[in-house]
């Protein structure tokens, strides 16, 4: 019994069947005692009042558009080395959901932004670096929707992931050397003590968890779309062969 | 040895004949850069701070307009195919093919470089050091833009997706090259940024190659 018995896309459909609701319905309930619970039932911050809590929205976003692209990447390499579809196809499924993610992150960030710092955007590092990470989602769906060939496809986008993913973390620390920042450090961290108060902490776990059961639910949902959609078209070459 | 400097001479051949465009990078180069003045005003105050910056983005989107043809115009005709089944391994061939690219358009592009700088009155100091930032980091775009032609060989129309998975990869490159300029200009020292410039250079120089081999190869399945 092993893990890869779920690549063989028919384990995967009924495993992910029997899961699906159950990740849909914990990610309801996750993101609404963390969002109800961070938005109403936390104190204001003593210099940014009510604004500190576009945190509960911000923080999970960025934080899934960065995994959504590590998940891709990752994906990726399983689809190289085994060549299981089921992981070609995930990573492309994760794909937009991170682009969006990346835009919830910048969108949220600008809004924080404007009345905390003054302005709406500044080329600030941490800022830089996600607008990159935006592009880099760009140009990976733009080459997935070129391409009509489905194991091409996947094997292009997967020298893209690989290759972009060096180049994203490479434009991280680029960017540090061509600004300065105004972004406040990390909210949360393993291995330091400083991070957000404890009224905060317990709301954003909970709003973090929800984000990451929505992001496995919709990547689920999508996967499967894929799976379905792909032996829809083999149905067809079928039929039309006949 | 021998197949190498053949298809070095062959590159060559091609881009400096009729119709292979060698020249279009550079003249794109000049157009592009008498533009800014045109948006942003004649005032040698206003100019001076932007000239690196506008020499350097001039620089990597005059190399960019050519590489859709890197192995698009040897997949359609066939070549392509004999050039993989020849002894050079096919990371060797797209490093030639990368080095045919960077002679016959970012060799001429860092020539000219100096002279569209007087005409943005760049300050003095930044001369070599315009011209040491764009020598070390022009390959680099070459090398990287492989990767994206690689990619797109088969797509109809690839140009336009071509920028946009190429433009985010040249980031690193376009800060530290522009830094250096930039410092040199204000009177810092430049060496810092040259020296991550160069470093990163090396890097693409010999790793960019197996990623579009690698991307190469699926193109030829």
């Amino acid at each position: 019994m092993s893990l890869w018995r779920y690549a063989n896309p028919s384990e995967f459909m009924r495993l992910s069947g029997a899961i699906q609701p159950w990740c849909w319905a914990l990610a309801v309930i996750a993101l609404g005692i963390g969002l109800i619970w961070g938005f109403f039932l936390t104190p204001d911050d003593y210099q940014q009042g009510a604004t500190v809590k576009i945190l509960f929205i911000h923080v999970p976003a960025a934080l899934i558009a960065i995994n959504a692209w590590l998940m891709m990447l990752v994906a990726s390499l399983i689809w190289f080395i085994r060549r299981h579809h089921v992981s070609a196809l995930a990573a492309r499924a994760a794909a937009p959901v991170g682009a969006v993610m990346t835009v919830i992150a910048l969108l949220t960030g600008a809004i924080w932004g404007q009345p905390m710092w003054g302005t709406w955007w500044a080329w600030d590092p941490r800022l830089t670096s996600f607008f990159i990470l935006f592009l880099f989602y760009l140009g990976y769906i733009a080459l997935w929707a070129a391409m009509d060939e489905p194991d091409k496809a996947a094997d292009l986008t997967s020298v893209l992931c690989l290759v972009g993913s060096v180049f994203a973390l490479l434009s991280r620390y680029a960017v540090y050397f061509w600004s300065q920042g105004l972004h406040q450090g990390a909210s949360l961290s393993m291995d330091r003590e400083s991070h957000v108060d404890n009224a905060f902490y317990l709301p954003l776990l909970f709003s973090i968890a929800g984000f990451i059961l929505l992001f496995v639910s919709l990547v689920l949902l999508r996967t499967r779309t894929e799976v379905r959609l792909r032996r829809l078209r083999a149905l067809q070459d079928l039929e039309a062969r006949a | 040895m021998k197949a190498a400097l053949a298809v070095l001479a062959r590159e060559f051949r091609l881009a400096l004949r009729s119709g292979g465009g060698a020249g279009l990078g550079i003249a794109f180069f000049v157009m592009l850069v008498p533009l800014v003045p045109f948006g942003i005003g004649p005032d040698p105050d206003r100019l001076a701070p932007v000239a690196p910056g506008t020499l350097w983005i001039g620089a990597l989107l005059a190399s960019l307009l050519s590489l859709d043809r890197l192995f698009q115009a040897d997949s359609e005709d066939g070549t392509l195919d004999i050039l993989a089944l020849s002894p050079l391994p096919l990371e060797g061939l797209v490093a030639l093919k990368a080095l045919a690219h960077w002679m016959t358009t970012g060799l001429p592009l860092v020539a000219v470089a100096p002279a569209l700088g007087l005409t943005l009155s760049l300050p003095g100091p930044a001369y070599p050091w315009l011209v040491a930032s764009l020598a070390a980091g022009t390959p680099a775009l070459s090398f990287l833009g492989a990767i994206g032609a690689a990619l797109t060989v088969g797509i109809r129309r690839g140009g336009l997706l071509l920028s946009l998975l190429v433009l985010p990869l040249y980031v690193p490159t376009l800060i530290f090259g522009a830094r250096a300029v930039v410092a040199a200009a204000g009177g810092q020292d430049p060496l810092p940024a040259f020296l991550l410039l160069s470093g990163l250079s090396l890097f693409i120089l010999a790793l960019a190659p197996f990623a579009a081999a690698q991307a190469l190869r699926v193109q030829l399945r």
